[in-house]
């Protein structure tokens, strides 16, 4: 079975506008203390962006320096952006 | 099925696992009971892909030495970093995620796209990555006030038109395709109009404003990441970009509620320009106290309300705050903290500080919670907020900042304004609240003047 690639980008699209409108259901109500702390983690949860570095097959000199580079870059953002975060939340505490 | 194979499809299963785990720590960090854990449930769902798609890369001493650096530098800021500081750090980190894709997307571009599709997803996701990585930047150098560039500078409009035709370039670029290359590099173009673009973004955006930046640049970082995912068929980043993506929007959109403004004027006007600014010149005495006067009238106070606003971070104040507060309810006062969401540079700017200072986040309340009992407010202390609490924004049709809802303090019995002089606020208006009848003035630094009323309580 042969699939096309316009089947495969609709498969995929598909994918990202169902997860774009549950992450707008999931997260309609924040209260405000936790404004930072979403945003904060939603940052780390952007540091996703470390598996497609990871995914990249370099063939040339240029891309395994930049693929190199996403995965630091991506690094920093994961691992500073949950601390950050962690850090953060354990401030909140109620009476 | 060969073993190449195997390995892929075990791989999407696990990508799916991680996509669930995503899902629902993002959900769970949306509510102040399961927070923590929710930030943990999307840290074990980051490891888990990370660690599947170790299973078989290529260069594996490359990788985990780029992992190392990212760990303990990211490490390093993270735990250092001083809570003030949050904003820039969470800009800074934003840009670098931004900075990553920007890569992937021209690592990918030199693969040579197989179709057109994939061609057009290189651009755009460029282009978003680009973004995210220079205006994040401008936008650490703005919070973290290393970067004073006004907004009339003739560099700012330089970079804004550098903006405007970056997105033709690359609406260009877009259309271009395989089939017909033109002679010259325009890729490199892209890459550095791309940059230089970003920068244009958010330089004429600045102060109060921020909060609004902050948050879009956060659901860009999102975004893309998400199309980065659409690029390389891998699902598990799309579904964790979207989820950034979309509580970036969430956020962007509750602060531009906050200030009665579309996100379209907040990115492309700005209060400089917007509507005739009506300077009505408030006639009036504007009546200063002591703290020794004001030590006096709190002491006798049965309810307070505290409106902390950006200056409070400025002078660091929140630890005094906090100790007046304490101070006071010991005395029998009950007090309560009035929190404007645009407050500050960041969406919860002024909940994290006070956070920080151990204020328990229960006598916090938002502006639509107190200002229908304010009239039962005995003192409402201003610290270091103007814009917020300018009853212009109730009472004066004709002022910019007309609709935006504050926390109206001015309904209270006393009012006390600590502030260092008589300058408007980043809006560049004037605050009638200065001049009302049961207003009082208390001139100098916030936290001296903090400081000297709990020492008076402690005598």
């Amino acid at each position: 079975m042969e699939v096309s690639v316009m089947e495969v980008y609709i498969l995929l699209g598909f994918v990202l506008i169902l997860s774009i409108y549950l992450g707008l259901e999931l997260i309609s109500k924040v209260p405000s203390t936790l404004h930072t702390p979403l945003m904060s983690g939603a940052n780390a949860i952007s540091g996703i962006a470390l598996v497609g570095a990871l995914s990249l097959s370099p063939s040339s000199q240029l891309q395994e320096i930049l693929a190199f580079l996403a995965v630091t870059f991506a690094s920093i953002n994961v691992f500073g952006g949950y601390l950050v975060t962690n850090r953060m939340l354990k401030m909140f505490k109620k009476k | 099925m060969n073993l190449i194979e195997n390995i892929s499809a075990f791989q999407n299963i696990v990508y799916i696992a991680s996509s669930i785990l995503f899902i629902t720590g993002i959900k769970m960090l949306g509510k102040e009971d399961t927070a923590v854990k929710g930030n943990f449930l999307s840290a074990l769902a980051m490891f888990i892909a990370v660690a599947i798609t170790l299973v078989d890369i290529v260069n594996p001493l490359l990788i985990i030495i780029g992992i190392s650096i990212g760990a303990i530098v990211g490490s390093l800021i993270a735990l250092r970093v001083k809570m003030t500081s949050i904003p820039e750090m969470v800009a800074l980190f934003n840009g670098f995620g931004g900075l990553a894709t920007f890569f992937i997307a021209w690592s990918e571009f030199k693969s040579i796209p197989e179709n057109t599709f994939q061609y057009m997803l290189i651009m755009i996701t460029i282009f978003i990555g680009g973004v995210t990585f220079s205006g994040s930047i401008i936008a650490y150098g703005k919070l973290s006030e290393k970067l004073t560039i006004k907004k009339t500078s003739i560099i700012t409009k330089l970079f804004t038109t550098i903006f405007y035709i970056s997105i033709i370039y690359l609406v260009y670029s877009i259309s271009l395709t395989n089939i017909f290359v033109p002679t010259f590099d325009f890729f490199t173009i892209l890459l550095i109009l791309t940059l230089l673009g970003g920068i244009g973004f958010v330089l004429p955006i600045g102060g109060g404003d921020m909060p609004v930046v902050i948050s879009l640049l956060n659901s860009f970082s999102g975004i893309a990441a998400a199309f980065a995912g659409l690029l390389l068929s891998n699902n598990v980043l799309i579904v964790a970009g979207s989820l950034v993506g979309a509580s970036g929007l969430i956020l962007t959109i509750i602060m531009a509620k906050a200030m009665n403004r579309s996100i379209g004027n907040i990115l492309f006007v700005g209060y400089a320009t917007s509507s005739s600014i009506s300077k009505s010149e408030e006639t009036g005495e504007v009546k200063p106290i002591n703290v020794s006067d004001a030590y006096l009238i709190l002491e006798n106070a049965s309810s307070v309300l505290v409106v902390p606003g950006y200056g409070m971070a400025v002078a660091q104040a929140q630890h005094v705050v906090r100790e007046l507060g304490e101070l006071l309810e010991a005395n029998g006062t009950e007090v309560k903290y009035g929190i404007h969401p645009v407050a500050g540079r960041m969406p919860g700017h002024m909940n994290v500080l006070l956070a920080e200072a151990n204020v328990p986040y229960d006598v916090l309340v938002e502006p639509d919670d107190v200002n229908p009992s304010m009239d039962s407010i005995d003192v409402a202390i201003v610290i270091g907020a103007n814009d917020v609490v300018n009853p212009s924004a109730t009472e004066e049709p004709g002022s910019p900042i007309y609709g935006m809802p504050i926390i109206e303090v001015h309904n209270a019995r006393t009012v006390f304004v600590l502030k260092r002089s008589m300058s408007s606020g980043f809006a560049g208006v004037q605050n009638p609240l200065f001049f009302k009848e049961n207003t009082r003035m208390l001139f100098g630094d916030a936290k001296e003047s903090i400081g000297g009323l709990v020492s008076e309580f402690k005598e």
